[in-house]
């Protein structure tokens, strides 16, 4: 594979389609910049900010630009909100799309064969691999994002962290809680 | 000729455990950032667009044998086949990107969003059938949603039309809807009780009043 990537890589430069330099930095964003902590300071942002959270669930892409996070694979955002009642999950059954501006690449899983199929079919049952068991009353509210349009989970922030600051909350909020195959983490 | 996609996995009967993976867990070979990047890259070619780069990878043959950027590797050889990247008169790329410009470019994105060209058929609550038959060209209206009956419940304006797009026919804009169906609807009553709505973004193309 490793040579077969180099050479496609080295036909592209050379024909004067690509420069490598931008790869190097293309490779770093997704590595360093463009992750999930953009999203849990979205999610935390929401939390502690009434005002902000009904921006987001009205203009999810522009109240996410306004913290900085815009762009590719995010340019047509929705937020949807986790109550006591209703709890979101979002999967693409027909490939992989993802909201890359606020959670950076989708890990494997999201990609696979297994999530894609059985999300729709047999959510609880997916949640359960994922640990996560909900109340049989509990909603589960799936989003297959078959189009341009990319879904961020807005969890429930946990009980007993009124105490904590914004981004102490972002710290709680992981991954798999803004796709909603998870929660996020209880305070420490 | 008949088109397949081996991507349309919704419902389907697939064999395997979901293997979790801790955030920072992006890559798993050296040459699988080289290929995201590379596909990044080659985006503002211009040389070819989201829809063919995933019509491409749904119709590989081996597409349920290979990882995920396997697939985006065999794609992009493809597709640099098919456009004549490597041939003696390469065509000239409408835009290289360089390293200065990366940053900006991924904050800019791409939007989908088109002006319409008339006023949305359906409005929000609106029941609707999805299209029963199976498409001979790429499309975004999965399996497991063709034929059924559901409720429109967003209206996200007019996007890019994938099933146009992805074969060189142009953009042709169309209204895009979240339309929501009850899992009786879409699963009958095989299944253990989940609870659960499921959604799909549908082109109205897709849809037909109810």
């Amino acid at each position: 594979m490793e040579l077969r990537v180099r050479a496609l890589e080295t036909q592209l430069t050379e024909k004067g389609y690509i420069d490598p330099a931008a790869l190097d930095v293309l490779i770093d964003a997704y590595q360093t910049k463009i992750g999930p902590r953009n999203g849990a300071r979205v999610v935390a942002r929401a939390w502690c900010d009434p005002e902000y959270r009904r921006w987001l669930l009205r203009d999810a892409t522009a109240a996410i630009a306004s913290l900085g996070f815009s762009g590719r694979q995010g340019e047509h955002m929705v937020a949807v909100e986790n109550t006591a009642d209703v709890h979101n999950m979002v999967v693409c059954t027909l490939c992989s799309c993802y909201p890359w501006s606020v959670l950076g690449l989708p890990p494997t899983w999201y990609k696979s064969a297994p999530y894609r199929s059985r999300a729709v079919k047999d959510p609880r049952g997916v949640l359960k691999e994922f640990g996560v068991e909900l109340p049989p009353a509990m909603q589960i509210r799936i989003w297959d994002s078959t189009a341009e349009v990319r879904y961020l989970v807005l969890p429930l922030r946990p009980p007993g962290t009124e105490h904590l600051s914004e981004s102490q909350l972002a710290a709680l909020v992981t991954r798999d809680s803004m796709i909603g195959t998870g929660l996020p983490k209880p305070p420490t | 000729m008949s088109y397949r996609s081996r991507a349309d996995l919704g419902g389907q009967d697939v064999r395997g455990v979901i293997v979790m993976e801790t955030e920072g867990d992006l890559f798993h070979a050296p040459w699988e950032p080289r290929v995201m990047a590379l596909v990044v890259a080659m985006g503002p070619t211009g040389l070819s667009n989201i829809d063919m780069n995933r019509a491409t990878r749904e119709t590989l043959p081996n597409y349920r044998e290979l990882s995920y950027y396997e697939i985006w590797l065999a794609a992009l050889e493809k597709l640099a086949l098919q456009n004549g990247v490597l041939s003696e008169s390469p065509p000239e790329p409408k835009q290289v990107l360089h390293a200065d410009s990366v940053m900006a470019a991924i904050k800019k994105g791409t939007s989908v969003s088109r002006p319409a060209a008339r006023p949305a058929r359906f409005s929000i609550g609106d029941r609707v059938h999805t299209a029963e038959h199976a498409s001979q060209h790429h499309t975004r209206l999965p399996a497991y949603a063709r034929g059924k009956l559901g409720v429109i419940e967003k209206i996200h304006g007019a996007h890019v039309f994938p099933d146009t797009n992805a074969h060189g026919m142009g953009e042709a804009p169309q209204w895009l809807y979240t339309v929501a169906f009850a899992e009786k609807e879409l699963w009958g009553d095989a299944k253990p009780l989940q609870g659960s709505i499921i959604s799909i973004d549908a082109f109205e193309p897709y849809l037909e009043p109810a």
